[in-house]
């Protein structure tokens, strides 16, 4: 019977059409819809801030760069993984990044939470030559960052774009957007208090590439690196166990 | 192109003139933003053509009787394309793979840094190879089993040409930075609206030519292309909702975000896998094995099964890509179910192939491009048994963010994807270049041997390395502390990585002999003689006595 259905089915190539839609919707509309819909889905913190532009910024720089490829930005609730990288990342903590970067691979470490973990001067001598800091390291220099000036005037548009898919940004954040790069990179200089003021007083304003005359994409994606996993303490707080393995000798 | 009217040429030119026009358009708005350089690409890439087009202006006019026969020609070119995008995809990937162990191999240039050609190998393989591959076959087989001819004269053009310009788009946007970062769905939003415009045209192409057939019913092999065409549609346009900077930017921002956007990704990721790299060539297993095997596929009964069961079952599979992770546990369980589930049409699918060659043992003996379908198969078997044990959660956190992935991946990419592809073209080419044979048998056999082994050699190096690396990460010393150091864990992939790019480097050795053997077979071998009476479509109104009864 069913197989007499089908030779019917086969005879009509708009009826085949439609009925591969039905089958295939399905999977996609029980999965994705109720994420919009189950509040549990992504925690609510107070403390979660936004990015910078210069953050931003460097995360343009990192997915650019293919970064994702080889580094993960997502802590797995298994215990090797929070002993190696720290607390396991809440939706919450990518509640903003539009694209995610929680990435497939780790042919290098983890990042979820690097930010804060090293020196700015130890990510420049990194990024500039991988193997002067980790002998042993295969990836890619990037000492072109270095050399290479951010551009800081279309800045302002990005705050935009990201406000349309959700962000909060307010006007004045996305009116100051390019002093605010510059500031947060040269510490000395007047547009440096705005960052805090705008961002909060958590947010790192620093010479991040050692060289306060301009600012390059070096300075942006360190700054990024440095607020990894710093955006709220959100993580740091819950009080889940993470899950162990089952050991095959029990 | 050459049987195109004076009127179709025109028409054609007309397309290509506003297509020309929109890039200067891009460059103008993009000025020294990347997007700039894709515009100065799309007005090149239109201009060639155009000139080319104007040159064979100038010729007869096609034979009329040119509508009683096949449409080969685009066929033709989407062969060529097909080869070039397999050495260049292939090429970068062994580069890509050889960085890895020798990390200065991007001689300290921003360009061909890994996370920069990595895309461009994982876009010139799948989308440039695997996709040329399905159009082309595509076109081959739908004309084949419904004795009909391609239901226009310009869009096969419009499709194959447009369809290229995307993976330009895409390959040249990854060197100079323009990227979404969605693993295999980096293009860009304008070349991912250029996409939608080309497939629907694709799906129309398709949906009328099956229109015009004169058997009964659809052959399997299409319903496969046809899943393919739809539900990539419906995948891409979802995955890439995107909001561009600014109409100058080359950069957009993705509307979602976060967990939501982790899930959409990999239900795009997941079933690019299905309905690109599997149903698609599934149509080709359906057409070229029983071709070339010359036996009927085994069942009718195992086909309806596996075609509903990977239609229905593989949309809910995505989610393995995230166990662990801040996806919701209960998307993550409900993708791991449906992900052993999956096992059940996939070898049924695999099973149904390789007992279609019961009978026909001796010529995957003689016949090298039989055993290339035959290994297709059971790779298939193989790699679908893998994902299956892999989307298991306690499985999947040893193997997760490891190698032991990306021998998976591989497995199914030169095992099955890779295998299929050159079985249906040594099937396919000699049949539409009208030629007795391949150039040279001998060739096809050696290639055979440097595909078999370069895959063994790659999927062996990157089970061990993954295993070995996702054991050393969670080994405890006896104090309750980590054993080994993130370091230590990547210095002992170093001797499988060299491996690894080796087992590469045979596999794209095997892929430029191919290329040569399917070049001096076009120009050396002798054409048939005479036409085959039934290489035809048929003429004439629809056969009245054949629509009541099954087609087999």
């Amino acid at each position: 019977m069913p197989e007499l259905v089908h030779r019917k089915l086969e005879r009509t190539a708009i009826g085949f059409v439609l009925a591969i839609i039905v089958a295939a919707s399905v999977g996609g509309i029980v999965e994705i819809a109720p994420l919009f819909t189950i509040d549990e889905t992504v925690e609510n913190v107070e403390d979660m801030r936004l990015y910078t532009p210069l953050e931003l910024a460097g995360r343009n720089v990192y997915i650019r760069e293919g970064c994702y490829a080889c580094h993960s930005q997502m802590i797995r609730t298994l215990r090797d993984d929070v002993e190696r990288y720290g607390p396991f990342s809440l939706a919450v903590e990518s509640q903003y990044d539009h694209p995610m970067l929680w990435g497939s691979k780790r042919t290098g470490p983890d990042l979820a939470r690097v930010g804060g973990k090293y020196s700015d001067f130890w990510h420049v001598a990194h990024l500039t030559n991988p193997r002067d800091v980790v002998p042993e390291s295969n990836m890619p220099a990037y000492a072109w960052l270095a050399r290479t000036p951010l551009r800081l005037d279309d800045l302002g548009s990005h705050l935009q774009a990201q406000r349309r898919v959700g962000v909060p940004y307010t006007d004045e954040m996305i009116e100051n957007a390019a002093r605010d790069a510059f500031g947060q990179a040269v510490p000395d200089s007047e547009q440096a208090s705005g960052v805090t003021e705008r961002y909060g007083e958590e947010t790192q304003v620093s010479a991040f590439d050692g060289v306060t005359t301009r600012v390059t994409e070096m300075d942006a994606l360190v700054a990024y690196l440095q607020v990894l996993g710093r955006l709220t303490k959100a993580a740091y707080q819950s009080t889940a166990a993470p899950e162990q393995v089952p050991d095959p000798n029990d | 192109m050459g049987q195109l009217t004076t009127r179709e040429q025109e028409l054609a030119a007309g397309m290509l003139v506003a297509l020309a026009v929109i890039g200067i358009a891009m460059a103008a708005a993009g000025r020294s933003d990347p997007l700039g350089i894709h515009g100065a690409i799309v007005f090149l890439y239109s201009a060639a053509l155009l000139i080319f087009i104007i040159s064979r202006s100038f010729g007869p006019e096609p034979d009329p009787s040119r509508i009683s026969r096949y449409y080969d020609d685009p066929i033709k070119v989407g062969v060529a394309f097909t080869l070039f995008w397999a050495i260049f995809g292939m090429f970068f990937g062994v580069w890509a793979a050889a960085q890895l162990a020798w990390p200065s191999l991007n001689f300290d240039t921003a360009w061909a840094s890994f996370g920069r050609i990595r895309p461009a190998h994982t876009t010139g393989v799948i989308f440039g190879f695997g996709g040329n591959a399905l159009i082309s076959t595509s076109f081959h087989v739908v004309q084949r089993t419904s004795r009909a001819r391609l239901a226009d004269q310009i869009s096969p053009w419009f499709v194959l040409f447009g369809y290229n310009l995307f993976c330009i788009l895409a390959v040249t946007g990854y060197f100079i930075g323009v990227t979404q970062s969605k693993e295999y769905a980096e293009a860009e939003w304008y070349a991912d609206i250029w996409l939608v415009v080309v497939w629907v045209t694709y799906f129309l192409l398709y949906i009328r030519t099956l229109a015009r057939r004169r058997e009964p019913h659809i052959y399997v092999a299409n319903w496969y292309y046809m899943a393919f065409i739809v539900v990539v549609a419906i995948l891409h346009i979802i995955n890439n909702l995107t909001i561009p900077v600014s109409l100058g930017h080359a950069k957009s921002y993705t509307i979602w975000a976060g967990v939501q956007d982790s899930m959409v990704q990999w239900w795009y990721g997941h079933n690019a896998v299905a309905f690109f790299l599997t149903a698609g060539f599934l149509a080709m297993l359906y057409y070229y094995l029983p071709k070339r095997a010359e036996r009927p596929i085994f069942s009718y009964r195992l086909s309806i099964l596996s075609f509903w069961g990977i239609t229905f079952f593989y949309m809910w599979a995505g989610s393995h890509h995230l166990h662990y992770t801040a996806l919701p546990h209960w998307v993550q369980n409900l993708g791991m179910t449906f992900s052993v589930m999956l096992l059940v049409p996939s070898w049924a699918s695999a099973g149904n192939a390789l007992l279609t060659l019961n009978g026909a043992w001796h010529k995957v003996r003689d016949d090298a491009t039989l055993r290339f379908i035959m290994m297709a198969a059971f790779f298939y078997g193989l790699s679908t048994f893998e994902g299956s044990f892999l989307a298991v959660r306690p499985v999947n956190s040893l193997s997760h963010y490891t190698d032991w992935t990306v021998g998976h991946v591989h497995a199914g990419a030169l095992g099955w994807v890779a295998f299929i592809t050159y079985g249906s073209l040594y099937t396919l080419v000699p049949a539409i270049w009208k030629r007795e044979r391949m150039y040279s048998a001998a060739l096809v056999e050696v290639h055979f041997w440097l595909a078999f082994a370069g895959t063994l050699i790659y999927v062996f190096a990157m089970w061990n390395s993954g295993i070995i690396q996702g054991l050393m990460w969670r080994t405890y010393t006896d104090d309750g502390t980590l054993a080994y150091s993130f370091v230590d864990s990547l210095l002992a992939m170093y001797p499988y990585y060299i491996a690894r790019a080796f087992g590469g480097l045979l596999f794209l050795i095997g892929a430029v002999v191919a290329t040569y053997n399917i070049w001096m077979t076009v120009r050396e071998v002798p054409v048939t003689s005479g036409e085959r009476k039934d290489d035809l479509p048929l003429a004439g109104p629809f056969p009245e006595g054949a629509a009541t009864g099954p087609a087999e």
